[in-house]
């Protein structure tokens, strides 16, 4: 462990840092905010959008806080007029090459690009010239792509090469005509893509999308409920986001303290079977040859009769259960209390024990 | 896992996950983590950008395999034999950590004189790899400073598989390899709560948390908290109790959550057994090849519809949260609470909370588990009080068996339950891929999956395709001596020649009507991952 043994200050507050820290670790430590577009915790800092450039007493020209490590002493100042005027022109140039179609974006509330120049109070208009009119990118069933909204920040391609390590996208082209896309430009499929959809979750524009979620609901309109994943034992969490009783999308929990943000396919996509028609949704009882439905009641008592009438003709060893590696904790716990409490007999077993 | 509960005391993982960037050799064995658990991949990737070392021990040139420092590339059930054939090596080369096997092992030298059999040139035949390789994993392995192996279904789900993991115990012990960060043996879990499930007591051996039901004292503790007299007798295992159902000897069977008559191997005799009761309840929430002989369906909630825990694979109790309603009105936990209550015994919970707090009042390892802890912390067992942070690392001074010594134990290679032979000359290989899940009742509901891989495919080596006559996306049957189904041919260098590949998440084409009925002796675990089977077109 390196030590904390650094004295820096942030606008004015004092906190410790280690050697290793930047100076935006160190605002976190101290509460400040420093709006950044390139930085994503899941990826090594990369200094490209300078969004984050602030001042240090002494030090005579603005530094970036995402790659900029602390010097003991240092005092920090990242709200000055300068710094203020500095991040107004970097929004600046960007909105001049983005359609700025907020009212119909999917990423509306959810987008770094639009908080920020809601903040600093930037429009387009200012620097007005040439402009991207690219094609949208539709071609699989996960991630719609409009190169226009890019703003060439890099995340996606760095989480797809550096984290995921799945070679999907990379740059494209030179100058202006750089953009992130797959090699020549192919539609993606399982060939080249994993369909994890982590490029879209580092997106701080509405550039990469979700497609199952597109129309269905803004992000301010989503209940966001904290929960474990239910496919494999990794244990990722995430947000499902619910709009009137109905999980519309997931979204990534960056803070979860085994994925920090990180979902395959099946955590990111695969939550339909909750609302799917084929679920069962009543109890069902079993007469003759046919299987018709019945009320709760009408189950209960007839499973309470029939594993009683068991138990009082063939004893304890007659009856049991399984249970489930894809129930939870107090499931599994009760129906192990039930066989043994009620069946009074041991037969409880996970049928797919390893 | 009762293979690491017998060598080290506990059936579970030693480690974080978040601990493996730090890895300096990572030995993966039997597991394909891009694929079965992708967000454990992003971490080891981390390890081996930062310039880990890898080993991998896997019949299929896996992703992780073609980047591997050395690929042991071995004969699907030879495990025992490739590591004994590796600790052979270490001793032979003075590798071993003496003083970790003098000051905290017994067994040594049971476990000496078995591995001497095992000489890399014999073992070069056993198991197919090169002898050339095993010393270099051996070297690898032994010599890294933060060494962990991590390994997947691939070591247990063979009918060795409780002595296949008590062998990868033996090698890390040799070394030393155990108790440190970044240093000591993972195993994934292939579903989200086999961890929880088997901490919590769902087995017949066992009251929940590893207490056993033939010791008194334990027995008592919980005959006074549910206020009943409890069976010391140990209960029958899963496949016990079909068995005697097949004897009209075992009657009524309630079965929660789970589909054996799909995802068991040998599918007909399950089958057969589940015809065989007098009465089934299943509940699950789908319908499923078994509920088809159930006679009472209940519908279960899906994780998003109740309150519970999760643990996961590096023993992390975790929750899930009620987003929207249970779509039938009630969720497993009320259903088991009014069954009891209705034959006589009143149980009755007002929210999952109250049933941890009885969990953490009966189990030692989640004694100091709330629901309130968990809104703010993040808590890996044993955790046996309020006030005790969970525990990162396992085995830093002891071991959890009695003594606090862990145990060598000398293992003999013997191979996979069904041979290949002039008739059925390949090996089938079960598995995931990275876009299903199980029995594919979840992943086949999502259309955009459905769409990017919509079907079985039998994956093939070019040698093996080329012998038959196949191409690529020709439809062939795959027989076995207990079946036979159709699928479409992918021809591929993930499989060697010999070997072929399905998973076994589509239902129209069953793959457990083909694999064996060898499981293994001490935990029932099935042999999913090698029998034999011949493919014709």
């Amino acid at each position: 462990m390196t030590e904390n043994n650094l004295k820096v200050t942030i606008n004015g507050r004092e906190v410790l840092c280690s050697r290793n820290e930047t100076i935006l670790d160190a605002a976190r430590k101290a509460d400040v905010n420093i709006p950044t577009l390139c930085y994503d915790d899941r990826l090594e800092p990369y200094g490209g959008c300078r969004l984050c450039i602030v001042e240090i007493k002494d030090v005579p020209r603005p530094v970036p806080a995402c790659t900029t490590r602390v010097k003991d002493g240092w005092e920090v100042l990242t709200e000055t007029v300068e710094v203020r005027r500095m991040r107004k022109n970097i929004l600046s140039l960007l909105l001049s090459n983005h359609p700025n179609d907020c009212m119909r974006c999917e990423a509306t509330g959810n987008c770094a690009l639009q908080t920020y120049s809601y903040e600093y109070g930037v429009d387009g208009d200012r620097f007005a010239g040439e402009s991207w009119n690219l094609p949208i990118k539709d071609d699989n069933p996960f991630i719609v792509y409009d190169p226009n909204k890019c703003i060439l920040c890099g995340r996606c391609v760095r989480i797809c090469n550096d984290v995921v390590m799945a070679g999907t996208i990379e740059m494209t082209g030179r100058g202006f005509d750089s953009k992130p896309d797959t090699s020549f430009g192919k539609p993606r499929t399982l060939d080249n893509c994993e369909f994890c959809g982590q490029c879209v979750s580092t997106c701080p524009t509405g550039a990469l999308i979700d497609k199952k979620g597109c129309g269905k609901g803004r992000a301010y309109e989503m209940k966001k409920v904290k929960t474990t994943c239910s496919y494999c034992g990794t244990g990722c969490s995430y947000y499902l986001n619910v709009k009137e009783g109905e999980v519309i999308k997931v979204t990534s929990d960056y803070e979860g303290p085994v994925n920090k943000g990180n979902l395959c396919i099946k955590g990111r996509y695969g939550y339909d079977f909750i609302h799917s028609p084929e679920r069962i949704t009543t109890p069902i009882i079993r007469k003759g040859d046919k299987q018709v439905e019945a009320t709760w009641d009408e189950a209960l008592d007839l499973i309470a009769k029939r594993f009683g009438e068991i138990l009082e003709k063939s004893g304890p060893s007659a009856l049991g259960g399984f249970s489930s590696a894809r129930c939870s904790n107090e499931e599994n716990y009760l129906l192990s209390k039930l066989v043994r409490t009620v069946f009074k007999s041991n037969n409880v077993d996970c049928c797919a024990r390893v | 896992m009762a293979g690491l509960a017998t060598s080290l005391g506990a059936g579970a993982a030693t480690n974080s996950l978040s601990q493996m960037p730090d890895i300096d050799t990572l030995f993966l064995f039997g597991s394909n983590p891009t694929e079965a658990h992708p967000i454990v991949s992003i971490y080891l990737k981390q390890a081996l950008r930062k310039g880990a070392k890898l080993v991998v021990g896997d019949p299929r040139q896996t992703w992780m395999a073609r980047r591997a420092d050395v690929w042991l590339n071995l004969n699907p059930g030879s495990n025992i034999a490739l590591l004994n054939g590796i600790i052979h090596v270490i001793l032979k080369k003075g590798w071993e950590n003496k003083e970790f096997i003098k000051n905290r092992t017994e067994g040594f030298n049971e476990l000496k004189k078995k591995v001497k059999e095992y000489t890399p040139e014999k073992v070069e035949k056993i198991t197919g790899v090169s002898k050339e390789r095993i010393i270099e994993a051996a070297r690898l392995y032994s010599q890294a400073d933060k060494a962990m192996i991590v390994y997947g279904l691939g070591v247990t789900e063979h009918q060795t598989g409780t002595e296949n993991s008590m062998a990868i115990a033996n090698l890390a012990l040799v070394c030393g390899h155990i108790g440190r960060p970044s240093t000591g043996i993972m195993a994934l879990r292939g579903q989200n709560n086999v961890q929880g499930s088997s901490d919590l007591g769902p087995l017949p051996a066992t009251l929940p948390g590893y207490q056993s039901v033939t010791d008194p004292k334990l027995r008592a503790k919980f005959e006074q908290a549910w206020g009943v007299s409890l069976s010391p007798e140990i209960g029958l295992k899963s496949v016990e109790m079909l068995d005697k159902a097949i004897e009209k000897r075992f009657k009524g069977l309630f079965i929660l959550g789970e589909d054996p008559a799909q995802t068991d191997p040998n599918a007909h005799e399950v089958r057969k057994a589940l015809e065989s009761l007098e009465f089934l309840v299943v509940q699950d929430i789908f319908h499923t090849e078994t509920s088809k002989y159930a006679h009472v369906i209940l519908p279960g909630a899906s994780y998003a519809e109740k309150d519970g825990t999760f643990t996961n694979g590096e023993r992390r109790v975790q929750r899930i949260r009620k987003a929207i309603e249970p779509v039938a009105g009630m969720a497993e936990w009320q259903v088991i609470c009014e069954i009891a209550t209705r034959m006589g015994y009143s149980m009755h919970y007002e929210h999952p909370s109250e049933i941890m707090d009885e969990i953490a009042s009966l189990v030692p390892i989640y004694g100091g588990i709330s629901y309130e802890r968990l809104e703010n912390e993040s808590l890996q067992w044993p955790c046996p009080d309020k006030d005790h942070p969970g525990t990162t690392t396992l085995y830093t001074d002891l071991f959890s068996r009695p003594g606090g010594l862990a145990k060598f134990m000398a293992l003999d290679h013997k191979g996979p339950g069904e041979k290949t032979n002039r008739e059925y000359p390949l090996t089938l290989i079960t598995g995931r891929v990275r876009e299903h899940y199980n029995n594919g009742s979840m992943t086949r509901r999502v259309p955009e999956i459905l769409e990017v891989r919509p079907e079985e495919l039998l994956e093939m080596s070019s040698e093996d395709a080329k012998k038959l006559k196949i191409s690529n996306g020709d439809m062939v049957k795959v027989l076995s001596k207990r079946g036979k189904i159709k699928v479409r041919v992918k021809i591929t260098d993930r499989s060697q020649k010999g070997n072929v590949f399905l998973t076994f998440h589509f239902p129209d084409a069953l793959t457990n009507l083909l694999t064996s009925e060898h499981r293994d002796p001490i935990t029932g675990t099935p042999e999913y991952k090698a029998c034999a089977v011949k493919v014709e077109k």
